[in-house]
């Protein structure tokens, strides 16, 4: 393998050391006792490992995390400049922090698929596991991801845009928390797809755009209507339609990733 | 085989010869009494005849992309080539009607609206869809091998897809607009927009939805077999 002249521990060994556990309780039990259980446990057992695979390496490098908050930190400071010390309207606000949100996204969430290509490593999880597994274990670690960025985005918003009052906090966090989950969606599958072209990092905002506008407008709203201080059950509208695009989205997703996949 | 499509392209040519006659021909009077009179709307006037051609144009644009949607599939499941010579041939077409409707209708908001565009929730579906289509253009030509763009552009297609109900019954419902059928219209929000028309008019609408359906059809038959005659000669 060309993996192992690449010094310290090859991705293969590390990989290997990662799904033994899971593959040797899987030969003990035999194709002859798989019950609903065991097609659960086939599917999030090696989800689970993928996760940890990236949640580890980018642990262990921080080469997203630090990019990513660097890059928070030009956005809201690009923001903080232009506005001065105009008093700006809390709709436009709102506004703003969705698009500091999805371009955050644009730059960090394609590198799970990306960095897999780079690396020269889809062959190697292709021949440990099934499609699902892989798609559902980087959606998982996309969510974590999104929500955690979405979280330091917000408290970094709220604390140096004096402008921005939320009058419900339910609402609004209710809103990072379902908002995440819908932008991990869409961007994974929208990442597995653009990590096989030629011009990755141009077409990922093009490609995520057009999928996710009806979120975007939908999360917004949800903000707007935060700072306004509505009632909890104004937003319920708001939250079932996030709902509905993350089940519809990822659904579509697990039917589709096995043709993205595969070569 | 060639008689075959001249009697369509015949048929074709006739039915929108007499749609654009008609569209433009039949007088609006006050009070309509011969069966090719057209009634006076208040407000709108002669300007209610953008309905005969624009919203075809809109409504092809949509069959398009489904046309589109559907061979991708069947190109994902049987990975037959020419699924996907159908899909793309489909969405050049959709791209095409989808530029036509947003420009005749951006003309007509200029002059019944006050300015070229106002981010109305119909608008911003139509902006979506050009986007989208020029999304999946671009993904197609930064894709090299013809199975890879094949099948990556059909995944997108259907993502794409299942997103579209969201644009079309969702985003109108939530922002108010000037289209019909949008919230706070008079004739209640629906997600197809009531038709309230005379029946000779409606008579002349519907029967220009079709012929732009079938002109649809025609187009999309020689892009086709232009497409399969090119990778053909690609294959040589």
């Amino acid at each position: 393998m060309h993996s192992s002249t690449r010094g310290g521990r090859s991705p293969l060994a590390h990989y290997d050391s990662i799904f033994k556990t899971y593959y040797h309780q899987n030969l003990e039990c035999g194709p002859a006792k798989l019950y609903l259980e065991d097609a659960l446990k086939s599917l999030f057992v090696p989800a689970y490992y993928i996760f940890l695979k990236d949640s580890r390496s980018e642990l262990r490098t921080r080469y997203a995390l630090n990019a990513l908050f660097m890059f928070v930190v030009t956005a809201l400071s690009i923001i903080l400049f232009s506005l001065g010390s105009e008093a700006v309207s809390s709709d436009v606000l709102s506004g703003i922090l969705w698009v500091v949100i999805f371009f955050s996204s644009m730059s960090g969430l394609s590198r799970t698929f990306v960095s897999e290509e780079e690396r020269g490593t889809v062959a190697t999880l292709q021949l440990l596991t099934r499609p699902t597994p892989v798609y559902v274990g980087k959606l998982i670690f996309n969510f974590f991801l999104t929500l955690s960025l979405n979280v330091v985005i917000s408290l970094l918003y709220l604390l140096l845009i004096n402008n921005f009052v939320i009058q419900s906090p339910a609402i609004f966090w209710t809103t990072i928390v379902l908002g995440s989950a819908a932008i991990a969606s869409a961007s994974t599958i929208i990442a597995a797809i653009i990590a096989k072209a030629n011009t990755k990092g141009t077409l990922y905002p093009v490609l995520s755009f057009p999928i996710m506008l009806p979120l975007l407008m939908t999360v917004m709203n949800a903000t707007r209507l935060a700072t306004e201080g509505a009632f909890f059950a104004e937003a319920l509208g708001e939250f079932q339609i996030l709902i509905s695009y993350t089940v519809v989205i990822t659904t579509a997703s697990i039917v589709l990733f096995e043709y993205v996949w595969k070569d | 085989m060639m008689s075959k499509y001249l009697i369509g392209k015949a048929i074709v040519a006739l039915w929108l010869t007499l749609i654009i006659i008609a569209g433009f021909a039949m007088p609006m009077v006050p009070s309509p009494q011969q069966w090719f009179e057209l009634p006076v709307i208040p407000v709108l006037e002669e300007k209610a005849r953008i309905i005969f051609f624009h919203v075809p144009m809109a409504w092809t644009t949509v069959v398009a992309f489904f046309a589109s949607m559907i061979y991708g599939m069947l190109y994902l499941k049987t990975k037959n080539m020419d699924y996907d010579l159908r899909s793309v041939s489909a969405a050049g077409l959709g791209t095409m009607f989808c530029i036509l409707a947003t420009i005749t209708g951006s003309i007509w908001a200029k002059f019944n609206w006050g300015s070229f565009w106002n981010w109305d929730p119909r608008e911003t579906s139509i902006f979506v869809l050009l986007l989208i289509y020029g999304a999946y253009f671009a993904l197609r030509s930064s894709l090299d091998v013809e199975e890879k763009r094949a099948t990556l552009s059909a995944v997108y297609s259907i993502i794409a897809g299942v997103t579209a109900p969201f644009f079309i019954f969702v985003m109108p419902r939530i922002m108010t607009g000037l289209h019909p059928g949008a919230k706070g219209d008079e004739g209640g929000s629906t997600p197809v927009a009531q038709l309230h028309m005379p029946a000779n008019m409606r008579v002349v609408f519907f029967a220009s939805l079709i012929g732009f359906t079938l002109l649809y059809f025609w187009m999309f038959s020689l892009k086709v077999r232009s497409a399969r005659l090119e990778f053909k000669s690609q294959k040589l």
